[in-house]
């Protein structure tokens, strides 16, 4: 359970002045995430909206040990630095208590970062990978990803003459983390605060891989106007679009309920 | 005088073994032949308890790498190996860590690329990285893929360096073939290696580093010129400066490449790798005949050193370049160039042509090696450049 009060005090986890558009919501899902952690963190992102934003050099927003390295590689680059750190501690290099969450958008994770997820999950490295999921490539200007869901407008799934839309319903990348058997996997939402804190907390206490599929609202991608990004969490999650549960140890449980 | 022991090990079990003295903190293992054994034989190491290793079995070439940039990011000594198309895989990371300034050292088996599908010697695959920004050292027998690596750490750890570094070997011709080797005792390497001292760590949770952040138009340029630093002044000097170290301590004396009855030649090969061995019985018996034929080695690939081979090769009438890949630019092989480049601004340049050879593992012979020193003298003769520079030795044509 997330307790506001505690939460308050760790103040502004993620450094204004980052580029995100207005109105996105991940850096509300990356100040929730981040600020759910109550150990040391060693972030990482794969190329996208997040990572091209908040990392232009000079300047950083964060505020913890942070790398990117390539697109479809948040997994396996973190998974690495994992590996080190169980190779430094185990030596008797390294004393700190540190955990590790790498982020992907939908592009990033379901597509081209699949292989390398996939591969981290099955070794077993104690990490947290968080997909910020906003249905598309937004960053390269709104193409379909296999999250897009069927029938929705993108640039490369346009509505035309011919053909209207994306054809393909979206992949169910939550059910194929459930079936890699790690001790957690969850999907989340920013409106639903208190729900997504207390998973990222669940996430960062199992001994092992952890996965959140996090929705995330875009308003260029979607066509909102910007104050509405919570309003379109919380309509998607109380219409049952995106259900929130999680799955502790191959045990389901439903947290919305609307 | 360092511990002397003389051992039979193939190219790959030497390179395990280097590996085990140099005992990195973390490893990425990813299987392709012909370089598989190195990560299978030290993956043994890892599970008798003989190393500290991290040993991470990736679900690709393309992570392996991607682990490896993790782990030296956060401070670990981290090596990874491959061949072929496994090294075409991870092709971006090879340039992501040169870029980052890592000093990761990976062994990498010379196999050709696909396609068609090939798993035997040809030297392609380094070759189509060679613009990543990662040095390259290659070796001709067993001993120099031992002794290579151990000096790589060095070189590319060193302060004036911080590039990642490939170890080059002949798939099969080497990597499989078993040769007499002078081991270092355990203790000498890890004391001529070091502790690794890591320029930073993502794991220095009180001084938060972004690592690979995005730079625009106004930082790019001069980020790359930093890398171009140590490839233009700083990579040869060190090498020479950790082979005399290596001389002294385990006497062994290498260069940048090395110059094979050059004094005096008239004509000359310059080759990488295994091939050189070939040729040597080839000149030695060359000169029994009074013939002045000599060949320069390449170790050091990248950088290449063009003003030291100039230097070496602007008495010699003829020289033959020997590639064991196509650069496929419609003149020969990417040695060749480099060569040619190199001798260009020689008031008296050696009439320069191309032997493209080996490709796919198509053997080559003692009998193709006479044929070219054959050439050459007809060269040297005429003095007259050939109609002809680019040959292609041993095909069917």
């Amino acid at each position: 359970m997330a307790n506001l009060k505690e939460l308050s005090k760790k103040g502004k986890t993620l450094a204004s002045g980052h580029r995100a558009c207005a109105g996105c919501t991940f850096p509300i899902i990356l100040r929730q995430v981040l600020a759910a952690a109550d150990t040391p963190l060693v972030c990482g992102s794969a190329t996208g909206c997040m990572e091209v934003t908040t990392t232009i050099f000079p300047y950083t927003s964060w505020k913890t040990p942070f790398i990117h390295s390539a697109f479809e590689n948040a997994a396996a680059t973190i998974s690495g630095v994992e590996a080190a750190y169980s190779s430094l501690t185990r030596q008797g290099k390294y004393d700190k208590e540190v955990k590790f969450i790498t982020f992907g958008g939908d592009g990033g994770t379901y597509d081209i970062g699949l292989q390398s997820l996939s591969g981290a999950m099955e070794r077993g490295h104690n990490m947290l990978y968080v997909c910020y999921n906003n249905e598309a490539y937004m960053n390269t200007g709104i193409q379909r990803s296999s999250a897009t869901p069927k029938g929705a407008e993108t640039t490369t799934t346009p509505i035309g003459k011919a053909r209207q839309g994306k054809q393909q319903y979206k992949k169910d990348l939550t059910a194929i983390m459930v079936a890699h058997n790690i001790p957690y996997v969850a999907q989340a939402a920013p409106s639903h605060w208190n729900d997504l804190i207390t998973k990222v907390q669940k996430a960062l206490a199992v001994d092992g891989p952890a996965f959140i599929n996090v929705l995330m609202p875009c308003r260029l991608g979607w066509s909102f106007q910007p104050q509405y990004g919570m309003q379109m969490a919380r309509d998607a999650v109380n219409s049952c679009y995106w259900p929130l549960y999680e799955v502790e140890n191959g045990v389901y449980k439903i947290n919305s309920k609307p | 005088m360092a511990t002397k022991e003389r051992i039979a090990l193939t190219g790959n079990e030497a390179t395990a073994m280097a590996m085990k003295q140099i005992n990195p903190d973390v490893c990425a293992a990813y299987p392709i032949t012909p370089a598989t054994e190195i990560m299978q034989i030290f993956a043994t190491y890892v599970a008798d308890g003989l190393v500290n290793t991290e040993l991470v079995t990736v679900e690709s070439e393309h992570s392996a790498m991607s682990a490896t940039i993790g782990a030296c990011c956060a401070g670990a000594r981290s090596m990874t190996a491959t061949s072929s198309q496994g090294l075409a895989y991870m092709f971006e990371m090879l340039y992501i860590a040169a870029g980052l300034r890592l000093p990761i050292v990976m062994p990498m088996v010379n196999r050709a690329l696909s396609a068609p599908i090939n798993i035997h010697c040809d030297h392609g695959d380094s070759m189509g990285t060679r613009d990543a920004g990662w040095i390259q050292i290659n070796a001709e027998n067993v001993q120099e893929s031992y002794d290579n690596l151990i000096m790589a750490m060095r070189i590319a750890e060193h302060p004036e360096v911080q590039l990642p570094a490939m170890v080059t070997f002949d798939g099969f011709i080497i990597s499989h073939a078993m040769e007499p080797v002078d081991v270092i005792s355990d203790a000498e390497v890890q004391e001529f290696i070091g502790k690794y001292k890591p320029r930073f760590s993502l794991l220095d949770i009180d001084n938060p580093i972004t690592v690979g952040a995005i730079d625009f138009n106004d930082y790019y340029f001069e980020h790359r010129r930093a890398i171009a630093e140590p490839m233009i002044n700083g990579v040869i000097k060190v090498t020479e400066e950790v082979s005399d170290e290596f001389a002294k301590k385990f006497g062994r004396k290498y260069g940048i490449f090395q110059e094979y009855r050059m004094d005096d030649a008239e004509v000359a090969i310059v080759v990488l790798g295994s091939a050189a061995g070939t040729a040597k019985y080839v000149i030695d018996e060359l000169r029994q005949k009074g013939i002045k034929a000599g060949m320069i080695k390449i170790r050091l690939f990248r950088p290449f050193p063009y003003k030291q081979l100039a230097e070496a090769l602007k008495d010699v009438k003829a020289v033959a370049v020997l590639d064991r890949s196509d650069a496929l630019a419609g003149m020969g092989g990417p040695v060749f160039g480099e060569v040619r480049s190199a001798l260009y601004d020689l008031p008296v340049r050696p009439i320069t042509t191309n032997y493209v050879y080996g490709l796919g593992g198509r053997d080559i012979t003692l009998d193709h090696i006479r044929g070219v020193y054959g050439d050459l003298l007809s060269i040297a003769n005429e003095d007259k450049v050939p109609a002809n520079l680019v040959t292609y030795l041993g095909v069917r044509e």
